[in-house]
């Protein structure tokens, strides 16, 4: 009892983890059958506590038991399946093909566990975002620490709990706590830290892993459009942009719709179809449904209503707008055209406020969405194949989904996470091995294939051969070993007399390449007169570097 | 230098560098560029560290030769998306996984290898559709010089550009935000790339070094320790005089085996390297005074210089240190506690062979485990026992010219991975991509929720296809 009630500074940060360095060290953690039993009795933990984990995420969000399972207990349940089934394959050496520059030899590429690994997680999807990331460090043969959202509080107790009971404590651990734990944990050396947040948090974590020379995997946020093209069905797009924003834990989900880029004419069906979809699943008082999670706490809350309540913005509510604090419940919103420069436009808005945007034509909501900083996810709705080749093509992020929401998370064989201020590193299905796997190249070599060509004393001929060698190309090799090399000559020759063509080559327009030819002319001139000046500058410097070899 | 990143940026934004056709001609014409001059590139390489051609040609032109073809060869491969199946819950959609370049990079090379160093990672930064900034050592100034001199005559500099020059440049530079930052050097200056990065929330990859052993077993037959040797001593004084990262730091071998191989090494030095200071041939020099120094203090220490059991003499003027043997020097001298870097050899006996495994894993993780045994279970001990960025059974730095195997390090020897398609994969972006179809639509997707709806995603979830179809026809009891 004493103890629960320690406070957890860098002290106590740095026991955890040297006990779980013993363990790691012990080489416990590495054999297949201590990954499939930890990963067999979590999955047993999810199946046997669901009633409670259904709680807690009420407690937490108010999150309608049918999105908890299908966002958080099955994805979970369906990651540990994944990784029981496939983890013998995962952790099997890949063979690789060697090439004649290292004849006769064989070569692999093993997987070995990173060592005691960081898993700090975030309050929206509080046990999926927590556990996910669990699971492919315990296939991936780590020793791991979870700390989950203090903001999630009944979440967090419930993980801390559970894993204490199923999982062995020896090697993975919970802790609990806020900004001076996660501190206390920070400053300590770990060989992987995986972070889900925010990305000023995010800029702190990989400071910290600097240290260290930690690797990091940040799975951050960001604004991510969804575009509609008048051309698509339009029920099926409202339902599944509906189901992208206010059935994704009301808004308050990473990949979460966070605005719709639409042409002008076609904003006010998509409105009103938009309008009754949200009807069709949370009734006519949308304050009342008890099918959509809450806010998580009255600072965000606050923050929310800010960002409807701005002076700019206000006035642009055409759907919803309705709060209750007491609740902490915001109706389903949507505003039209809000200015750019608006605080909603600006940031995240992680929340069930939708604006659109409206463009003249749908390729121009291209540009719009690569002005902002680059998101964890694009959606597109399009009938059209160029539009969506382009949209493929040229809008990064992430990952995209064409003509729905969300979904690429639920396919283990896609990597999901960010790029640029959405993060970097990936997981989900073998991503999530790779992730908290150091990939470890392995070559065999036998003694027999000694050729001297490696060794000084250097000659020319050897170096002839070696040239051969590299190229990997038996025919030179063959060439080269008989003596024949004078081939290879012809062949560089035959190379630079074709240069007048490949010059043309170079991806230049003629205006910079005559810049280019101008320079170089300049140079040599300017090389020239300064060899003239110094009686030979060149010369000098390779008299000296000739003394210097003997 | 502002404007330089900014006019990057516009190249990269106009899309030019994402085609195929313009990565191919800036490979082409990297080609051209080593072929072309080749003379200049030996000649300051031999002024920078006093390379032999032979080993100018295999370090480093002939790297970037073969790194080059093998891109060229391969890209058409890499840049297609990967098709990846989706449940069949979603049919008809499908997944893909495709390549896009991050956008402006950064790389720092390093001045061991200056020319292959960097051009191997801009080719990898060029293949992927990225432009570029390539800042070279200089602690290697001819092939700096040669190298911003050289490279805007052949490759498009609107979008690759070198920028020469000290620290303070590289300071100013990791000021800037960068779509990737990479990095080859020594983990102090990697964290501090790496604090720099996490501002701007750029990835970054680090090659580092550390101290790379070699373990040498007993051998069944004498041609086998004598090739054994061979390779040894050409990882350990080859490569730029041991100032490589990959190069061979100390050697693990069993007591009663020590004098033997030490005897063997011996030999293959005065065959490969002379006799003494004054006739040593076909060995880099040491690229600075400062690195002198820093290497002769290693001998400095009256109980490491009582170790020495061959060569020990420097040569201050020329930069020269002789290839030196040291036998069990102190394990908590300085020698054997950080990275060596240069010539000297400190060979450590151990009873038994495999308490070699214990003794790396008392030590930062280096970037290779150098092995030389015919034990299949001892291998397969030092493979699952140790960690390190790469493992190299009976050879010494071979596995640098293996396209198919990632290269870096793990822990101190750095993070993420290059060389052939690792190279494209570094500086790419894998953006995974959904085809959705507006057909079927599946109404337990959406709320309002019912027990119906629960029921048909907990089988969906279960792939339960056949328990599917019946809840939909209405024969599946809960």
């Amino acid at each position: 009892m004493e103890e629960t009630k320690q406070k957890f500074d860098v002290d106590s940060a740095a026991i955890l983890v040297k006990d779980l360095r013993r363990t790691f060290n012990s080489g416990k953690t590495k054999s297949y059958d201590w990954r499939i039993s930890q990963l067999e009795s979590i999955s047993k933990m999810i199946e046997e506590k669901e009633r409670d984990i259904f709680k807690a995420l009420k407690e937490d969000l108010a999150k309608p038991e049918f999105e908890a399972f299908a966002a958080e207990i099955s994805m979970t349940k369906s990651s540990c399946k994944l990784a029981l089934q496939e983890l013998k394959q995962w952790m099997m050496p890949k063979k690789v093909e060697t090439s004649m520059t290292t004849y006769p030899s064989s070569a692999e590429i093993v997987s070995e566990p990173l060592g005691v690994v960081l898993v700090i997680s975030t309050w929206n999807y509080p046990f999926l975002l927590s556990l996910d990331p669990v699971i492919g460090a315990i296939a991936a043969g780590n020793a791991v620490v979870l700390k989950p959202s203090e903001i999630a509080p009944a979440t967090s107790s419930l993980l801390a709990k559970l894993l204490g009971q199923y999982a062995d404590k020896s090697a993975i651990r919970v802790v609990e706590g806020a900004v001076p734990e996660t501190s206390a944990l920070l400053e300590q050396k770990w060989d992987k830290i995986f972070f889900t947040g925010g990305a000023r948090v995010g800029r702190i974590v990989m400071a910290a892993a600097a240290k260290h020379l930690t690797p990091v995997t940040l799975e951050l946020g960001g604004k991510c459009p969804a575009v509609v093209d008048p051309n698509v069905d339009l029920e099926v797009a409202a339902r599944r942009i509906v189901a992208g924003k206010w059935v994704a834990n009301n808004g308050q989900a990473c990949i979460g719709v966070d605005y719709v880029i639409t042409t002008k004419e076609f904003a006010p069906k998509l409105i009103d179809a938009l309008r009754s979809v949200l009807e069709e699943f949370f009734g006519k008082d949308p304050m009342k449904s008890k099918d959509r999670a809450r806010i998580i706490n009255s600072f965000h809350f606050k923050r929310l209503v800010n960002l409807m309540d701005d002076n700019k913005v206000f006035d642009k509510i055409v759907v919803g707008g309705g709060r209750d604090e007491s609740k902490l419940q915001i109706a389903p919103t949507i505003l039209l055209d809000v200015p750019e420069d608006s605080s909603i436009m600006q940031e995240e808005i992680f929340g069930p406020l939708l604006p659109i945007m409206t463009v003249e034509k749908v390729e121009d909501s291209f540009d719009m969405i690569n002005a902002k900083p680059k998101a964890l996810a694009a959606y597109l709705f399009s009938d059209d194949e160029q539009i969506k080749t382009k949209f493929v093509q040229n809008v990064s992020a992430g990952g995209m989904v064409i003509n729905d929401t969300i979904l690429h998370v639920t396919v283990s064989t896609l990597p999901f996470g960010g790029v640029g201020e959405s993060g970097m590193g990936s997981y989900h299905g073998e991503y999530s091995f790779d992730c908290f796997s150091h990939k470890k190249s392995v070559l065999y070599r036998s003694f027999a294939g000694e050729s001297p060509t490696r060794y000084p004393p250097y000659t020319p001929q050897k170096q002839k051969q070696l040239k051969a060698f590299m190229s990997g190309d038996i025919f030179n090799i063959v060439l080269a070993l008989l003596g024949w090399v004078e081939k290879d000559r012809e062949r560089a020759q035959a190379r630079s007399g074709n240069k007048g063509k490949n010059v043309k080559d170079d991806g230049l327009t003629p205006e910079q390449r005559r810049e280019r030819d101008a320079k170089a002319l300049q140079e040599k001139a300017a090389k020239k007169a300064a060899q003239a000046a110094s009686g030979g500058n060149n010369a000098g410097g390779g008299g000296k570097d000739s003394k210097n070899k003997k | 230098m502002e404007g330089s990143i900014a006019e990057l940026r516009e190249t990269f934004t106009s899309g030019r560098t994402k085609s195929v056709e313009w990565r191919k001609k800036q490979l082409k014409a990297l080609l051209d560029l080593i072929n072309e001059n080749e003379d200049k590139i030996f000649h300051a390489l031999h002024q920078d560290l006093g390379k032999h051609p032979a080993e100018s040609y295999r370090d480093e032109i002939g790297v970037i030769q073969k790194s080059v073809d093998f891109t060229l060869s391969c890209l058409d491969k890499w840049v297609a998306p990967n098709k990846e199946n989706c449940l069949l819950f979603f049919f008809p959609a499908k997944g893909e996984v495709l390549s896009e370049p991050l956008g402006v990079v950064l790389i720092f090379s390093s001045w061991n290898f200056p020319i292959s160093l960097a051009l191997d990672p801009l080719i990898g930064a060029i293949s992927a559709g990225n432009t570029a900034v390539l800042k070279p050592s200089e602690l290697s100034p001819a092939c700096m010089s040669f190298l911003s001199e050289t490279v805007p005559l052949y490759l498009d500099n609107k979008a690759i550009k070198i920028i020469g020059g000290g620290a303070d440049v590289g300071q100013r530079l990791l000021e800037l935000k960068w779509d990737k930052i990479f990095f080859t050097g020594s983990p102090r200056v990697g964290s501090l790339v790496m604090t720099a990065a996490a501002k701007h929330l750029t990835p970054v990859t680090l090659e580092l070094g550390g101290k790379c052993p070699v373990i040498v077993d007993n051998f069944s037959s004498p041609s086998k320790s004598k090739a054994a040797a061979k390779r040894i001593v050409g990882g350990k004084w080859g490569p730029c005089t041991g100032q490589a990262c990959i190069a061979i730091d100390y050697l693990l071998v069993e007591e009663k085996s020590a004098s033997n191989l030490i005897e063997s090494l011996k030999k293959t030095i005065k065959r490969f390297y002379g006799e003494n200071l004054k006739d040593l041939k076909n060995l880099s020099r040491i690229v600075n005074k400062h690195h002198f120094e820093r290497i002769s203090n290693f001998l400095k220490d009256p109980q490491v210089a009582a170790s020495i059991v061959y060569g020990g003499s420097v040569n201050e003027e020329k930069l020269i240190i002789e290839p030196t043997i040291l036998l069990d020097p102190p394990l908590d001298s300085d020698i054997m506690t950080e990275e060596i870097f240069g010539p000297l050899l400190p060979i450590i006996t151990l009873k038994n062979i495999e308490e070699s495994i214990e003794f790396i894993n008392s030590k930062p993780k280096p970037l290779v485990i150098y092995a030389f045994t015919e034990n299949e279970t001892f291998k397969k001990r030092i493979l699952s026992e140790t960690s390190s960025g790469t493992v190299t059974f009976n050879d010494v730095m071979m596995q640098f010219i293996c396209d198919a195997l990632p290269f870096g390090g793990v822990g101190q020897s750095g993070y993420g991975r290059y060389h052939g398609k690792y190279s494209f994969d570094t500086f790419s972006h894998e953006k995974a991509v959904f085809h959705g179809a507006f057909f079927p639509e599946i109404e337990p997707r959406y709320p309002p929720w019912n027990d119906f709806k629960l029921l048909f995603l907990k089988l969906a979830y279960r792939l339960d296809y056949f328990g599917l179809i019946l809840h939909m026809l209405g024969l599946k009891r809960p």
